[in-house]
């Protein structure tokens, strides 16, 4: 008796973790998002894939479960002799195929809505008040309107933003600054290994692959720090690359990047000098 | 002409037996070193691989211990991503692909009623160099271990990223199993497609025989191309070209093009001989036909040719138009339905049988259960939108190990008990194996289940540590005890095995009521497999034989060693 009951409570135990373990963590099984809209309809194309798979889970484990338990051997049982069964086998294959018809039709009605960035809103960023970079846009938005264009560059082991700015160097390291409510598109380069860009709460990453410029796109709602890491392996240094995105109001923006600006300036004038102190110092 | 004199001077011409090209056997140690015989060949593949096996497993079990906690340090990140990449490499390279050249050694003579492979030197040739592949590849373990993941990206892989010769010695390995399984391959097709036995036609070949020749074909198509691609990053690294330099005109995703074109089909070359194998697994134990024998033969034959047009779905997030993403979506979608196929057919074989509840069939049973979770995430995944968000994620470690390890591992797993007592001639024991299973099982589920949950919080794969605010540490702590009690289940097959070797009952021909020609002859088999071969009639050779002793009550003289039929 032991012995039977042995494997019974092995499967008990299967299921209760199979059960337990996605109802005590309450987003377990989606991803993470409302960062932005792309990220909000890839969770919901996701969970439309998932109640499906579930669905399909069901049918085959139950099927599979029952039957192992239905037809174990008996004393004096006979095992059916069939061989197959045309209609069935017809039937289930148009039926898988319908299923994934459903879901590529649905995959391209979303997919608009997630690869081509709209325009920004009217709490965003407005070209009266920012410089974006008007004389370099290749992709517009499909709804016209502007958007903020970075440039993004991955290196081992940080990441570089270049801000358009009207004269003068924008940029940062490692934290991304962007305004609320103004579609961000980013283009990803790399000067040394493939690198990928991503912040799970705004859904697709992107790899910056060298010698190529990829996109990617997204427009913040809520101020806040939002965090991710690099996700192609880079290197030893590869699980520390992480990447942050601070999202303020746009006049907030609008001050940082003008003292960010004067900063990088400034800096740039000390180092001047102080090469030019150097020379002369040299020289005399 | 001198025969012809010969008939019509009434002196009958005989054929003559050379016996001056025969060599004595070698004995002891040096036998095995110089076997032809696929059986021995067999075996030295199945112990090696098997070793290769618990290697890759071990290197996992540190990678697990390092992520039980967030911070933790007991490896550095160089290690780590050298055991990334070992681990990885060893488990496709040395061990699920040769693995299953090991298997298909042993029972495609027997299976197809031949004596021996078409080649039998080519043979023996083949497993040297999985074995020195293999040898060469770790000794890189005393100098540098690779470093760049065993997809081998450039330019991380690049001279000028990895100046170490852990890359060189990954190429000399690719290079190496690379011929090995190429040479494998051609072997194997040509014994399937002339050395079947009478009566055996293409409709009657078993469903395993049949996975095997698909992965053969698979194998010659699919290996040139990673060839081309590690020799021109051998070229790249130490003879200045420039084919993935982007700074000499290269491009990085040259490589991805080649890597997957070749790493695709890899996935089914690894899964198909095993639903080969538990195609005959489940009708032996459930006592019935297998449905829809022709639906799985095709199935397979369309997996493999779609599994050639899917390879971009794992460079989903690079700089590539999106027609091209949405073509590799749908043409990966539609793998889906032939493998849906199979699934169904076998939950149909089971249906109405009389199920025998041995250990082969605990794990041929899971494989469909398994597998579909990990069809289930391949769907999801194949939805290049949504893969924006889970690439590169432990949600497609998951997915991996789901196919490779529930599919691919559990399905090998039950090849081994199924096939053991025709190996060794003797049976494994079925409690220790049961107890196996249920550890795997479980200690499975535990370890992957969760990795779903890490991949959706946002957890890169290939990362060597993780902060506490990722969210993620219960997960991995999880999963680590999971991939132990996994570790445990792996062992106590290994203990069977060896146990079993020496003191297991003994099987005799047929110990399950098998269906195919392989237990018609003795356990272990003699050298040349068969004295007298059988004419097969069906796909169930075994099944006819039997119902003939019955029929007849004592064996038929044409028949050479049947056993009639005892309950088990």
């Amino acid at each position: 008796m032991p012995r039977r009951l042995l494997p019974a409570a092995f499967l008990a135990a299967a299921i209760a973790i199979l059960i337990a373990a996605p109802a005590a963590f309450a987003d377990a099984l989606t991803p993470e998002s409302g960062g932005s809209q792309n990220a909000d309809d890839i969770d919901t194309l996701y969970k439309l894939a998932l109640y499906i798979g579930l669905a399909i889970f069901l049918l085959v484990w139950g099927t599979l479960i029952w039957s192992l338990v239905k037809y174990r051997a008996r004393r004096g049982g006979r095992a059916e002799q069939i061989r197959g069964n045309t209609p069935l086998e017809i039937g289930w294959t148009v039926g898988a195929a319908s299923i994934l018809v459903v879901l590529t039709v649905v995959t391209f009605l979303y997919l608009k809505d997630i690869e081509s960035p709209p325009a920004s809103g009217p709490e965003g960023l407005r070209a009266a008040q920012a410089q974006f970079a008007s004389v370099d846009q290749p992709n517009p938005p499909k709804g016209g309107g502007q958007v903020l264009r970075i440039h993004v560059n991955g290196q081992q082991y940080i990441w570089r933003y270049d801000y358009p700015s009207g004269d003068g160097q924008l940029f940062s390291y490692q934290e991304l600054v962007v305004p609320t409510d103004t579609t961000v598109v980013l283009d990803l380069e790399a000067s040394d290994v493939i690198h990928s860009w991503w912040i799970p709460k705004f859904g697709p990453k992107a790899d910056a692959v060298p010698g190529y410029v990829n996109q990617t796109w997204f427009k913040v709602e809520n101020e806040g720090e939002y965090r991710g890491q690099c996700a192609e392996l880079c290197g030893s240094g590869h699980a520390d690359m992480r990447a942050k995105v601070v999202a303020m109001s746009p006049d907030d923006y609008q001050s940082w990047a003008t003292q960010k600006r004067d900063e990088i300036q400034k800096a740039g004038e000390d180092l001047a000098a102080q090469r030019k102190q150097r020379e002369k110092d040299q020289g005399n | 002409m001198e025969a012809g004199t010969a008939a019509r001077e009434g002196r009958i011409a005989r054929p003559e037996i050379l016996l001056h090209g025969l060599r004595p056997q070698q004995r002891g140690w040096l036998r095995w070193l110089t076997t032809t015989d696929h059986k021995r060949i067999g075996i030295l593949y199945l112990c090696a691989t098997f070793l290769f096996f618990i290697l890759g497993g071990v290197e996992a079990l540190i990678m697990r211990l390092q992520l039980s906690q967030p911070n933790n340090t007991l490896v550095s990140p160089e290690t780590y991503n050298g055991l990334v990449t070992m681990h990885g490499t060893t488990m496709v390279f040395l061990f699920i692909v040769p693995v299953l050249a090991g298997f298909g050694n042993y029972m495609v003579p027997l299976m197809i009623g031949a004596r021996d492979m078409a080649f039998p030197k080519l043979n023996a040739l083949s497993f040297w160099l999985v074995l020195f592949g293999g040898i060469a590849f770790y000794t890189s373990v005393f100098f540098e271990p690779p470093q760049a993941g065993w997809t081998m990206y450039p330019p991380l892989s690049d001279d000028a990223f990895s100046a170490g010769g852990g890359v060189d010695a990954w190429i000399f390995l690719i290079h190496l199993t690379g011929i090995s399984s190429i040479l494998g391959a051609i072997n194997f097709i040509a014994t399937i497609h002339n050395m079947r036995t009478r009566g055996m036609s293409w409709g009657r070949m078993p469903l395993f025989i049949w996975t095997i020749l698909v992965y053969s074909y698979l194998l010659v198509v699919a290996l040139p191309s990673i060839a081309a691609g590690v020799t021109m990053l051998l070229t790249d690294r130490h003879f200045g070209t420039g084919f993935f330099d982007p700074s000499a005109g290269g491009d990085p995703l040259l490589w991805q093009h080649l890597f997957w074109f070749f790493g695709h089909p890899e996935v089914y070359i690894m899964i198909l001989p095993v639903f080969g194998m538990i195609s005959e697994i489940l009708p032996v134990f459930a006592r019935k036909p297998i449905f829809g024998y022709k639906a799985i033969a095709a199935s397979t034959v369309a997996i493999a040719f779609l599994g050639l047009l899917v390879w971009a779905h794992h460079m989903f997030t690079t700089p590539t138009p999106t027609v091209v993403l949405a073509f590799f979506m749908l043409a990966s979608f539609t793998i889906a339905v032939p493998t849906g196929i199979k699934i169904f057919n076998w939950i149909a074989t089971l249906w109405r049988g009389q199920i025998v509840m041995k250990t082969p069939l605990y794990f041929a049973a899971a494989l469909p259960a398994l597998f579909t979770i990990g069809g289930i995430s391949g769907v999801i995944l194949a939805i290049f939108p949504v893969d924006w968000y889970l690439h590169d994620t432990y949600f497609v470690v998951a997915h991996l190990h789901f196919v490779l390890f529930g599919g691919s591992v559990f399905g090998l797993f039950g090849g081994l008990y199924y096939w053991y007592p025709k190996i060794t001639g003797r049976l494994m024991s079925e409690a220790l194996g049961k107890l196996s299973f249920w550890l795997m099982f479980v200690g499975f589920l535990m370890t992957f289940l969760v990795q779903h949950s890490m991949g959706l919080e946002g957890m890169p794969r290939r990362i060597y540590d993780y902060d506490e605010s990722l969210g993620v540490g219960t997960y991995n702590l999880i999963s680590t005890i999971g991939a132990f009690i996994l570790a445990v289940g792996v062992l106590v097959t290994v203990v069977n095995a060896l146990k079993s070797y020496r003191g297991g009952k003994k099987a005799g021909n047929d110990p399950w009521q098998g269906n195919t020609l392989e237990w018609f002859t003795s356990s272990p088999p003699p050298p040349n497999n068969f004295d007298v071969i059988p004419r097969v009639r069906s796909v169930e050779p075994m099944k006819d034989i039997r119902r003939e002793v019955a029929a007849a009550a004592v064996p038929a003289e044409t028949v050479a060693q049947p056993v009639a039929p005892r309950s088990l």
